[in-house]
């Protein structure tokens, strides 16, 4: 019996022990892909297989990196894309889930602007961007509203679908008891799409960073959108290539943050 | 004139491809602390009647009177109970109890302790904090026939509420609910598919005929088997002969129609 019990400790150990084995090698290769990928890049760039004036190099990105931080460019300019992300997508979840709520309210009006909400899904949204610019001024405004424009119109088909797939069971308790539409809303509907408004958060986040660099190059006074397109203009692809690589750490760590989010608000 | 009548109920569900009739001439006096059940083939309309009586749908035709006054318009007279707990799983025990209240802004400290009391008379002590998912079927269906009963309805509604229970939760809960309904006094019609559970639990058995949903007949359950809890009764000698009897009337209905 007892030495039963031992050897399924020791399957149980070593079962545990592969798992950690499995998980070295992965993390391995992503190291080694990382360090190949860079190494590869700054040798080709030294040896000139690729012209080091178009495709930079890590350790000229570095330099530049170090140089930005020193004189407070890259972290003022940085600050500014980020407020304008955050309240992008903040703007653009928020404004979709009232869009959802108002048709939902109204099962008639869904039905009359459905065919304008297919066509607006399908705009492409950012060749808005030079009527915002001009209507709300080349500043903050029109970026934001860039951020949120891009992630509105499918958030609202989005949480409008979860709103309907509600079990109508949960309405009818609710019902029994006389509630109010506004009540069913407030106790069923959006509690019950919490979870998928949560997880539009996770697109917005990304589709807000399309929004907001392209406002960015379009009115080109700040911004990481706009190191990307002065670079390009004057030829200085280093700092190009700074502001994409700055650009993809911090917009994971912010998808990493609403992951975090969503598994503190839904436990389950 | 009794306490709840239904007056020449006629429904009829239109869809783009037909109109299928549902119910027709409907017409029943239920007493105050009777206990009604409704038993028939699918498809007889009985859920469909029962949302009626509730006011969660119109009728094509005819009224409901609950103590003469019509049905609609009346708040947090009826409770309904479903064929599945429907709690609300991101709500606690409590918070779901209380919802009925809540809505109806009855919310006080009297109510609110009146329906915790109720917790704990039906044995669900010491989980108001817990989430319904961490309870078993049973327990959350108990806990749902305590929010349907904090309200204080005068008229309770039973739609199959058992039979998505195991075999013995569900013997346990009929003699639990037969009993708080017998010493709250309370009226109820139970919509079920199982005759036995119809007769255990009623005093008048009324069986429908399918498409369109009408009463076939009424069965008066004999007061040796209505004084008794539903486990008890199963077990008594005069069940299996009103057994039969309405097993064959069911089993005409079913033929007939082929």
């Amino acid at each position: 019996m007892k030495q039963e019990k031992n050897s399924v400790n020791l399957l149980h150990k070593n079962y545990l022990h592969s798992l950690t084995i499995q998980k070295r090698w992965v993390r391995f290769y992503q190291i080694v892909i990382f360090l190949l990928f860079f190494s590869s890049w700054e040798i080709s760039s030294q040896q000139r297989w690729i012209d080091p004036l178009l495709f930079s190099s890590p350790s000229k990105i570095w330099k530049l990196f170090l140089e930005k931080i020193q004189d407070g460019s890259l972290m003022s300019n940085l600050g500014v894309t980020l407020t304008e992300t955050i309240f992008g997508f903040l703007l653009g979840t928020l404004l979709g889930t009232i869009l959802a709520a108002v048709l939902w309210w109204s099962p008639l009006l869904s039905k009359i602007v459905d065919p304008y909400l297919v066509i607006l899904n399908a705009m492409p949204k950012v060749a808005l961007g030079p009527i915002l610019i001009v209507s709300l001024g080349p500043g903050y405004p029109s970026i934001i509203a860039m951020g949120a424009i891009i992630s509105v119109i499918i958030t609202t088909i989005v949480v409008y679908t979860s709103f309907k797939e509600v079990d109508p069971n949960y309405l009818k308790v609710l019902q029994t008891f006389g509630a109010t539409r506004l009540q069913c809303f407030k106790e069923a509907i959006l509690p019950a799409s919490f979870p998928t408004i949560i997880s539009t958060l996770k697109v917005n986040v990304g589709l807000s960073w399309v929004g907001v660099i392209v406002g960015e190059f379009l009115v080109s006074s700040r911004g990481l959108g706009y190191f990307i397109i002065y670079g390009f203009q004057v030829f200085n692809f280093t700092l190009v290539f700074l502001s994409l690589l700055v650009i993809a750490v911090v917009a994971t760590i912010m998808y990493q943050l609403v992951e975090l989010l969503e598994k503190k608000l839904i436990k389950e | 004139m009794s306490f709840l009548a239904i007056k020449d109920i006629h429904h009829t569900y239109f869809t783009k491809a037909s109109a299928t009739t549902a119910l027709s001439e409907i017409s029943l006096q239920i007493e105050e602390g009777e206990f009604v059940s409704f038993l028939g083939p699918s498809g007889c309309g009985k859920t469909t009647l029962l949302s009626i009586i509730a006011g969660l749908i119109k009728p094509t035709q005819g009224t409901i009177l609950l103590e003469k006054k019509p049905i609609t318009g009346l708040k947090n007279q009826i409770g309904y109970m479903l064929q599945q707990d429907y709690l609300f799983p991101w709500k606690t025990i409590e918070e779901n109890i209380l919802l009925g209240l809540k809505l109806s802004k009855q919310l006080n400290e009297k109510t609110k302790n009146a329906a915790l009391d109720l917790l704990n008379q039906m044995g669900l002590s010491g989980i108001e904090t817990q989430l319904p998912k961490q309870l078993s079927g049973g327990m959350r269906q108990r806990a749902a026939l305590v929010r349907t009963l904090a309200t204080e309805p005068k008229l309770l509604m039973l739609d199959e509420p058992f039979s998505a229970l195991d075999y013995q939760t569900k013997l346990k809960l009929e003699d639990l609910v037969s009993n708080t309904l017998d010493s709250f006094g309370k009226t109820a019609i139970l919509v079920t598919h199982d005759i036995g559970e119809a007769i255990a639990m009623s005093d008048r058995v009324v069986l429908f005929s399918p498409s369109p949903g009408r009463i076939h007949r009424i069965f008066d359950m004999p007061d040796e088997l209505r004084s008794l809890t539903p486990f008890h009764a199963r077990n008594h000698e005069a069940f299996s002969g009103i057994f039969q009897t309405i097993w064959k009337e069911l089993d005409s209905l079913e033929t007939g129609k082929k």
